[in-house]
């Protein structure tokens, strides 16, 4: 049987990058701090875009280590979500359009979520990636490293439990 | 004493992230220091439910355990995080300030042990929990 012809890629990468701002595009603290993510396939890099705003120690001057901690916790709650809606979104079971309109379960919520500070965050960009590690129906666990300059040299790494989405038992569920 | 209470309260308040969120420190000396965070929509998390993004109360802990190290008597001076776990027990209530209580309740001449409860108007209830060490720099 002959291979279906595969999709244009612009089709593709439009399914990709809808779905993934119906996700993070509307969190107003995301967009306060600057948050975006790159992506690459279904691989997800957050990048904390620098601002002045986000300075701790302004004689350092270094990023404060809060905002680290928000950074490397928005990484591990995107990706994981991110993991879990990507074969529905492939499927077609799931678009940008249903998860804006009818919402969707929601983002995972964070149970607890532990930051070690390898060494102080420059005033530039940085860039986390997170590892599921376990991902059940009701707990998951990330873990999630961050560095600026040099990918081998980390500045932040944390881990967290997260409690995962329930599907709604009445209406659309996502 | 007095003198070091004053210089914290203003390295706090010009602490840039600080100010961005709009925190206020309420009480500072002795190893204990209380920070508020006004409610503000920019900061929330989830639009449907209005409810502030777990991050800021992360910074605002991280902040107010920071300032309870520098206010203790033995530390010299400044202090940065080593680590810091946070416990979300449950939302914020939408519309209430977010309070912050942190404990420096141990200090060696290298790193400070300290912990914090954020609360909203039902203090009965933290909203989140954290414990973590920090640096004692020498001056």
């Amino acid at each position: 049987m002959p291979r279906p012809r595969p999709e244009p890629m612009q089709v593709v990468k439009q399914r990709r990058d809808a779905a993934l701002n119906a996700l993070v595009g509307e969190i107003p603290y995301v967009q306060f701090m600057g948050f975006t993510f790159d992506r690459r396939g279904d691989e997800l890099t957050g990048v904390l875009n620098f601002d002045d705003k986000l300075i701790g120690n302004p004689f350092l001057p270094a990023i404060h280590g809060g905002v680290t901690a928000a950074f490397l916790e928005v990484t591990a709650i995107v990706t994981l979500s991110w993991a879990q809606l990507y074969p529905r979104i492939e499927s077609g079971e799931l678009d940008a359009e249903a998860m804006t309109r009818d919402g969707f379960a929601g983002l995972p919520k964070t149970i607890d979520f532990t930051v070690d500070y390898l060494r102080s965050g420059l005033p530039r960009d940085a860039y986390a990636r997170a590892t599921v590690n376990r991902s059940g129906r009701r707990y998951a666990s990330v873990h999630v490293a961050a560095w600026q300059d040099n990918r081998d040299k980390l500045f932040a790494q944390g881990t967290g439990h997260f409690l995962m989405p329930q599907p709604r038992k009445d209406g659309p569920q996502a | 004493m007095v003198d070091k209470t004053v210089i914290a309260k203003q390295f706090i308040e010009a602490i840039p992230h600080a100010r961005a969120l709009g925190l206020e420190l309420t009480h500072i000396g002795d190893g204990e220091a209380e920070i508020g965070l006004p409610y503000n929509p920019d900061l929330v998390g989830d639009p449907r439910t209005g409810v502030i993004h777990g991050g800021a109360v992360s910074a605002m802990l991280d902040t107010c355990c920071g300032a309870a190290v520098m206010s203790h008597p033995s530390a010299p001076g400044g202090t940065a995080t080593i680590d810091l776990r946070i416990d979300y027990m449950r939302a914020a209530q939408p519309g209430q300030t977010i309070t912050t209580r942190a404990v420096c309740y141990h200090i060696t001449r290298n790193v400070a042990f300290v912990r914090a409860t954020a609360c909203d108007d039902d203090a009965d209830r933290p909203v989140a929990t954290a414990s973590g060490a920090f640096t004692v720099e020498r001056t």
